[in-house]
Order: structure tokens, then sequence, then C-alpha cells
């Protein structure tokens, strides 16, 4: 899902950045956010809604609505889509509100 | 706590400008943002600009925010960048309430410049919380910021400049748009942009709307269907769509939290986005040395942001006390500026904004 040809814009597509995600190896590029390199790699899901479990992607994708939210390191409520994607992270999908300090 | 003098929340075109120009004028500013890199939405703007040349248009928005960037480099011993920075408390008495990386830290600031822009709406319909389903400019920000493509197949909703522009990018991105739904019976950016993916063959349907999307953890399909002239769905006239992406463009609202937060007066303005705060010429809200500029003033486009931000900075740096050189020809310049870009027929929607806010005032 990445872009490789683009008439204006040149893109880094070597994914060196290796995180967990559930549990599963995966990897991103320099510069990639959570979310954009969950998506890079087909993850749309990012979390569920808190009553209906319905499955929730992000929605603005710049910070402001939420949606994105994931487990980082064990620190619920991050919003992935502005969290630059560091090596060795590890990322989880949220259930609920999320508990402060969870392992 | 630490002291600082003038502040700016938000570091898009109008937060930049307004640090330029106090910056210029001898004033220690510090920048807060959110993200990483200056610019605000800037950083995902690869079309040219229309407007006004002294708002750089036929050029880039990711190439003005270099400019922009560029143009506080020589005061940068009197300014202080706090990226990845999240504002999440303002106060009466000016103090700002950060965190960054998880650190929590107070700020207390002379004044603050409000340029926090502005967050994309939704539309209500069946299933519209599905993974697949997202707003126009967060498309934009993957595809150009993260070259990360949405999906392969898109259904734009919503035809003002920013579905149409970004209907384009996605092209140039080698995505698909299957179709873009206008509820209206016109479209309602500019035409310049829609003949241009039009000639690119995506369709572009007028009083049409999506009914719902389909699909179990994403979206699979949509169903779109007309409208009649009070924009209500017409039973019998349902398509499906096999797309796998939904963008919804459909306008913005400005982030008007903390201006409430911190007591200033905030009026319902429909015609510029939503809750705006009350401000005056001089760009101060309710609250003494609390300025506000760009789309949270009112939804418009980044040149006339850039105009306000400079007109606030200035405002700011002489309540400081600074002496603006030629302050008052600049002023009248920019209020030009102003003027020309809402002369238009696509601004007089901000102009029946503002007028309604005038009077108010």
């Amino acid at each position: 899902m990445r872009i490789k040809n683009h008439p204006i814009l040149s893109f880094d597509t070597e994914e060196t950045i290796e995180f967990s995600y559930n549990g599963k190896k995966l990897r991103g590029v320099e510069g990639d956010t959570i979310a954009s390199a969950l998506h890079a790699s087909g993850i749309k899901k990012l979390s569920e809604s808190i009553h209906l479990k319905r499955p929730r992607g992000f929605y603005c994708a710049i910070g402001n609505c939420a949606s994105c939210n994931m487990v980082v390191d064990g620190v619920p409520n991050v919003r992935t889509c502005i969290t630059p994607l560091k090596p060795g992270m590890v990322v989880n999908n949220q259930v609920g509100k999320g508990k402060v300090y969870e392992e | 706590m630490k002291n600082k003098e003038a502040v700016i929340i938000g570091a898009g075109p109008a937060g930049l400008k307004a640090a330029k120009q106090l910056l210029e004028a001898g004033a220690h500013v510090t920048i807060i943002d959110r993200n990483k890199k200056l610019g605000g939405q800037l950083v995902k703007q690869t079309h040219k600009f229309f407007g006004s040349e002294k708002q750089y248009a036929s050029f880039r928005g990711i190439d003005i925010l270099e400019i922009l960037v560029q143009g506080l480099k020589p005061f940068e011993d009197r300014l202080e960048i706090l990226n990845e920075t999240s504002v999440v408390g303002l106060y009466k008495d000016k103090v700002v309430a950060c965190v960054k990386h998880d650190n929590f830290f107070k700020i207390k600031a002379k004044s603050i410049i409000m340029a926090t822009g502005a967050s994309e709406k939704h539309l209500p319909f069946e299933n519209n919380d599905l993974p697949g389903i997202y707003a126009a400019g967060a498309v934009q920000t993957l595809m150009n910021e993260y070259g990360v493509k949405p999906g392969d197949k898109v259904l734009m909703v919503g035809s003002g400049n920013i579905g149409l522009i970004v209907s384009y990018q996605l092209l140039q991105a080698g995505v698909d748009v299957v179709a873009l739904v206008e509820a209206a019976p016109q479209i309602s950016g500019y035409l310049v942009h829609a003949s241009k993916i039009k000639r690119l063959g995506v369709d572009i349907l007028m009083q049409t709307s999506i009914k719902r999307a389909i699909g179990k953890d994403q979206v699979e399909q949509v169903e779109i269907w007309e409208l009649d002239e009070v924009w209500q769905g017409i039973p019998g006239t349902e398509r499906v769509l096999g797309v796998d992406t939904v963008c919804i463009s459909v306008g913005l609202a400005p982030l008007t939290e903390l201006l409430m937060q911190i007591g200033a007066d905030v009026e319902y303005i429909r015609e510029l986005g939503g809750n705006v705060p009350r401000i005056d010429f001089r760009y101060e809200t309710s609250i003494k040395g609390v300025y506000a500029c760009g789309d949270v003033v009112g939804i418009e486009e980044a040149s006339s942001a850039m105009v306000e931000g400079a007109m606030a900075g200035i405002h700011a740096a002489h309540d400081l006390g600074y002496t603006v050189e030629d302050e008052s020809r600049k002023l009248k310049v920019l209020q030009e500026e102003l003027k020309f870009l809402r002369s238009g027929p696509h601004a007089a929607k901000v102009r029946a904004g503002y007028t309604k806010l005038e009077v108010k005032i």
C-alpha cells in the first residue's frame, strides 16, 4: 500500500523500523507514524468502540478525533496518527477505555 | 513554571506568520504544536495555491511552508519551538498546560495567539464508523506526508475544494476514484479543479449522496442514492459501488475548545463553520492579550490565514510594547489583501459570516 511512483513527491519505501503489533513483527519506514505504518501493512482496524465493540480506524489523521487510540508500550489512549514510529515499539489494539500503565 | 512572552498555539500558516511579525518587532516567541514538523496542514498540500501573489499564489503548499519556516531563521535566538507538544489546558491568567512525550509542564505567557486551525466534519449515515471511512484531509495526510495509499478504490463525498483536490491527488498516487458524489445541484469548490478530475475520468454525480457503507471489519461496498431538492434520499435510486475507501469532505469546524476553556466569548456562526471566538478588528478575543487568527476564527483558506496571522502578530507585538516598523501602513496593506481574497463569489459565505459576527461585536 506504499506509493512507489508519484509525480511530485518521493518517498522512502525501505522498511527498516521493526515494531510489534498484537504480538506480530511488522516493519515501517523512517518518518512513519504508528498509524501510517500499520495502514501500509494493510491494518485499518486500530481500536474498538467502548460499548458496542465496533471496529475503529483513524478518521482525521492529525490528532483531533481519538479514533486511532491504541496501547503503545503499555500506555493506553496514544494517538497513533501523530506518534512517530520508533524501533521496538509494542503496539496493541486497545480494549475499552484502557488502564493507565497496564503491562 | 516558566515565564514566556508571546506564546503561539498552532504552527500552521497563521501561527507562523504571527511568529514572524512578533519576532521582527523584537519579541520572544514560543511556538507550540502537537506535530513534529512545523507548517500545520501545509505539509500535505502538494497543489499550487490560487489567490494573491503576496500569499504565494502558484506556489505549492509544501514550498510555502519552507518559505515561512526559513523566514523565522534570522530570529532563532528569540524563538523557542515546542513541537510534539499538545496544549491540554488554558487558563485565564494565561497559564498554558502542555504535554510533551508524557511530560506535563506549565508555562505562563504575557500574550497568547491562538492559531489552532480546524478539524474535518463527519456525515451521518449507516456504518459511518467503519475503518476505511476517512476524512478527505486525513487521506491527503496519509498519502502526501507518509506515502501510503488509503486503499485501491475510493468514493469521494463532497465537491468542495478539499474533495476535488484530494480526488486529484488520489489519482496522482495511483488510486482509482470510482465516483465523487455531491448533495447540492452544483459543484461547491473551484470549477477548474472539478474539470481536471472529470477529464481524468472521475464520475461526478450531483444531487447524490452516500446512503450506507457495507462491510464487517472495514468498508467493502457502499450504497449511494439520489437526493431530491430538499436533500432527502429518493427510494429506488440506490446503487451499490465496490470501494474499499470512503473520503468524507463535508467541511471543517474551528478548533475552539481551548478558547472556550479560557472563557473567551464564543458564538455559533454557521457560515464560519461553527463556534468561533468573538474577535475585534485587532484579532483580540474577549480576553485581553489573547488573540486568534486563521481557521479557528472562521473556515477559509491558507492564504487568508496567513494575512490574519500577520495582523494578529502585529497587534500582539504592539500591545507588548514593541514598535512595529511602519505599523499602520502594514496593517492597511494586509487589510486590503484580505478584502481581495474575500472578494470572489466563493467567499460569499465567509463575508456573510463575518457580517454576522461584526454585528455582535
